[in-house]
């Protein structure tokens, strides 16, 4: 539940170019007024507003209606003979025998697939773009074992090739992460899979900002490697827990601070902390952990943390060993973003197996099929059939529709988007068109619409984007 | 299509019984991708005597099986050959992350560098890729590299890149990485079944860093160590004498390279740039030896110099990023467009360790982006055993081959079928791994007792 800030006062600052949010409902403040001092934006944690707003503008789009399509709705539900009718942006319906209306495009869609835009949650596109040289080094701030300071916003490179890779795989949103050097690696930003000459043109309007937290082999080996903390799995804990005791201490003089603003007393405002914000922004609900986490074991430690100090992990990312505690990550509704096929690459992935997945799915669980990697991103939907067949073949039942969710609106439940990731009523028309069912390793997207607009064409050269850096390299490939 | 004559008499116990764990079989009703000269079999018979194939015949040819032998009704499932794994390191790497045994840096061995010695037959990675049907492989010494797009796809290297900013770049730093050698998967105590079947050699960026920083040097380097193996192959004694000038390479690698200069050993080199795959090519005119290339992304460019110097490629027809400035026009297209060209490809798995179970679906999606389905099915069968010289005994179903033989619920490049049954030189192998051991653990939770107990 988000709490709403009120506002001292409006200040006069300069507009950083972003449309403006909403404004909170501001409430007359008690007692005098006059007294309280109006902090500037950037000093003031509580009213920072959102100084790299999105300024995302659906492509142009007509309304549309795929017409015939074996329709997986993303939720579990798979309709014959489907029609998706897009208006403005969203999809306005969705049914068996559906006939287009007048003044719609048709697409004849028989014989084809038709799915929601594909979802990745754990992505480090451009964060680590192509070409993946030292120049682009962007996803780990290697620098302090706590850098929840930094915004992946802010090392995003939007002309990295594997935007378009990934769009063209059906991709239409994509979260991107710092990455797990650190015990807490920072802000992650949730994207629009669109071309954009800046990152905030693919920021993903009202998406929860997530918290990229790290368990395990990844920051006790860069940090223990320069003997400093931690250097052990004890020293990643005891880590977390000072990084959330120093939050709450911090979101505590903030509160103190403006219940006297408030009330009219004189009161010095802490200085403020980037770090510090985007943990309190945790402890408010308000920001979302995404934590890498590959051991059962660890995975029920972090969830001992997060209770500890009264927080809520929403993923689990990689989580190899989710199949051990699929009954606990239920319960706890904790969702688990893992793989098919990697494993082995460290000793903590020694466990992983194919089935992880859909044994999380058959206890009850939020399974999802993520990424982590610019080629696996391009064929989600192929990655996701190999999990299915694993489940399978260890004797569960699981339908293509069910596995479906695994790369739709599961992934959008763990981003906390309401909007998209399934074909209901008023989402957002985030639409791919395939030629063969998508679990079939024959079958490429057609058509990928987003909001309605199509921002990919297989067949049609107008709409294959090609980002500047492949402009005039490559041969045209 | 070939005529069938199964000699009866031929099937004796006595003709078999010297061959240990080589097993009989018939395998019938099934639908046959042969990778042979038959081509599909809607509905045959495969008879196997002793581990070989001994005949394989359609509906229209009774074969008739001697009594004793197992038959296996297929019931109308798809079988293949076994498929082979180039670019692999399979028996030669456990966990990634504690390194592998294909890397070397030690200046005396290089070319001489022989990965026979050092195989595990042990490792859990080879019941994981056998239940993906892959039965052979060929593991790979592992060359320098420059930035990115390595043949050995660091498995998980790229996340791991990812997630600690540790890169997986080769420790090799030698002009010659070694040599290769062809397994088999079956389950036993020795799985080598050819050494020295190729010399590990890397070129554009990873050549250029073993040979102090430029591609040109590397060149250079390259003729001088053949001049010094052609010098020392005419007068080894003088090697051992005092006074003869200096050779840049130890004797175990002028040893190690007079195959490579007799021209009976090929040279699997990395290059993934298409000027770099055009100095390759002139290079290996020019000092006459035989090569095959590994990488080739941007090998499309140069698809008919390739063909007409009869050159074969691996690669792994997922790559279409420009990860590097190696890689800028590498396409999920290049594999189609060599083959169409009348390149012989094979296509490796990914990375070739933990992931190399994806080599059917990468074959899948040579398909899906323009490669004939048969093609794609040769690349990962009968191609591979061309270019390592041992398709006399593996590659493709047909009589007098090795029993490698996989049963599939369905079309073995889709991710939904499975494999049901892997035969190896005709011995039926354990369909389990330690995943599948450890998904059958956890596969039921809060038990009355832990998980750790035998259920």
């Amino acid at each position: 539940m988000r709490r709403v800030w009120t506002a001292v006062a409006l200040i006069a600052a300069t507009a950083l170019g972003g449309c403006a949010t909403a404004a909170a409902p501001t409430k007359k403040p008690t007692g005098e007024s006059a007294k309280a001092r109006p902090l500037a934006k950037g000093l003031d944690a509580a009213n920072n507003g959102d100084p790299y707003a999105s300024t995302y503008r659906p492509l142009p789009s007509r309304p549309t209606a795929l017409v015939g399509a074996s329709v997986f709705t993303g939720t579990g539900g798979l309709i014959e003979n489907g029609t998706v009718l897009m208006r403005e942006g969203k999809v306005e319906a969705v049914g068996a025998g559906l006939a287009a209306p007048a003044g719609y495009e048709l697409v004849d869609a028989r014989g084809k697939y038709v799915t929601p835009g594909l979802i990745d949650t754990h992505s480090h596109l451009g964060v680590y773009p192509s070409p993946a040289v030292p120049a682009h080094s962007d996803g780990n701030e290697l620098t302090d074992p706590n850098t929840a300071g930094v915004w992946a916003e802010h090392s995003v490179w939007p002309q990295d090739p594997g935007f378009n890779l990934a769009r063209s795989g059906g991709v239409t949103t994509i979260m991107v992460l710092p990455g797990s050097g650190n015990l807490i690696g920072g802000r992650s930003v949730t994207l629009r899979n669109v071309p954009a000459r800046t990152t905030q043109d693919m920021k993903y309007p009202g998406a929860p900002y997530g918290l990229k937290m790290a368990c395990g082999e990844n920051p006790k080996r860069v940090y223990g490697g320069r003997t400093r903390a931690p250097s052990t799995r004890m020293g990643n804990v005891a880590g977390y827990r000072t990084a959330w005791i120093n939050a709450a201490d911090y979101g505590r003089k903030w509160d103190d601070y403006r219940a006297k603003a408030d009330r009219g007393e004189k009161a010095d405002p802490p200085k403020r902390d980037l770090q510090l914000d985007t943990l309190v922004g945790v402890l408010k609900g308000e920001i979302l952990v995404e934590n890498h986490c590959y051991r059962a074991d660890e995975m029920i430690q972090m969830i001992g943390v997060a209770q500890e100090f009264g927080y809520k992990i929403t993923a689990f990312h990689h989580a190899s060993e989710a199949y051990k505690v699929a009954d606990i990550l239920a319960k706890n509704d904790i969702c688990t973003a893992t793989w098919a096929n990697w494993w082995g690459s460290k000793l903590e992935a020694w466990d992983g197996i194919e089935a992880n997945a859909a044994l999380v799915h058959a206890a009850g669980g939020c399974a999802i099929i993520k990424s982590d990697d610019p080629d696996v991103i391009q064929r989600l939907n192929q990655e996701a059939a190999e999990a299915l067949a694993a489940g399978r073949a260890g004797g569960l039942t699981i339908s293509e529709a069910e596995a479906m969710t695994w790369i739709t609106a599961n992934p959008a439940k763990a981003l906390g988007l309401t909007d998209t990731g399934a074909l209901e009523p008023g989402k957002r028309a985030d639409v791919v068109l395939w030629d063969k069912n998508p679990f079939s390793i024959y079958a490429r997207a057609e058509r990928v619409y987003l909001d309605g607009a199509i921002a990919y064409d297989r067949k049609d050269p107008r709409y294959q984007p090609k980002s500047d850096f492949e402009l005039g390299q490559g041969a045209n490939r | 299509m070939r005529t069938l004559s199964v000699s009866l008499a031929a099937l004796t116990l006595a003709a078999f019984a010297s061959t240990g764990h080589a097993q009989n079989l018939a395998i019938t009703n099934a639908r046959i991708l042969t990778a042979g000269p038959a081509g599909e079999i809607a509905n045959g018979t495969i008879l196997v005597v002793g581990g070989k194939i001994t005949a394989v015949a359609g509906a229209d040819k009774a074969l008739s099986i001697a009594s004793g032998i197992p038959v296996i009704d297929a019931k109308g499932a798809t079988v293949t050959p076994g498929l082979v794994a180039t670019n692999t390191l399979l028996g030669a790497v456990e966990v990634r992350s504690l390194g592998d045994d294909l890397t070397v840096d030690n200046p005396d061995i290089g070319a001489s560098f022989d990965v026979q010695y050092a195989l595990n037959p042990d490792s859990t990675l080879i019941p994981v890729a056998r239940l993906a049907g892959i039965t052979r492989a060929i593991v790979t010494p592992i060359p320098a590299r420059g930035g990115g797009g390595g043949e050995h796809a660091d498995d998980g290297g790229e996340a791991e890149q990812y997630t600690a900013g540790g890169g997986g770049d080769s420790k090799s730093h030698a002009l010659f990485a070694g040599q290769a050698a062809v397994i088999h998967l079956a389950d036993g105590p020795d799985i080598l079944v050819k050494p020295k079947v190729g010399m590990v050699v890397p070129f554009g960026d990873g050549g250029a860093k073993v040979a102090g920083g430029a591609r040109g040097a590397e060149i250079v380097a390259l003729k001088a160590a053949f001049r010094d193996v052609r010098d020392y192959m005419r007068d080894k004694a003088a090697y051992d004498r005092a006074g003869v000038r200096d050779l840049a390479l130890s004797k175990a690698d002028l040893e190690a390279l007079i195959p490579v200069i007799q021209g009976r050993m090929p040279i699997i080199a990395s290059a993934h740039k298409v000027s770099d795959i055009r100095a390759v090519l002139k290079f290996a005119r020019e000092e006459g030896v035989k090569l095959i290339l590994s990488g080739a992304e941007e090998g499309w460019m140069a698809a008919r110099e390739i063909a007409a110097a009869g050159v074969p490629v691996l690669t792994d027809p997922l790559s279409d990023r420009p990860e590097s400035f190696e890689l800028l026009a590498s396409t999920l297209e290049n594999a189609a467009r060599l083959q169409a060209a009348g390149v012989m490809v094979a296509i490796e798995g990914s990375g070739g360790a933990h992931r190399v179970r994806e080599m059917r679906y990468n074959a899948g999606n040579a398909v899906a982006y323009g490669m004939p389905y048969s093609a794609a099915l040769a690349a990962v069968t009968i191609n591979p055993a061309r270019i390592f010289g041992v398709s006399d005994t593996i590659g493709s179903i047909e009589a007098g081959k090795d029993a490698d033989l996989v049963i599939w619920t369905g079309d073995p490049l889709e991710p939904l079928s499975q494999a049901t049954a892997v035969y190896i030189k005709g011995v039926s192998q354990p369909m389990t791994s330690r995943q599948t051991e450890l998904r059958d653990r956890y596969k039921t939770l809060n038990g009355p007792y832990p998980a750790a107990y035998p259920k």
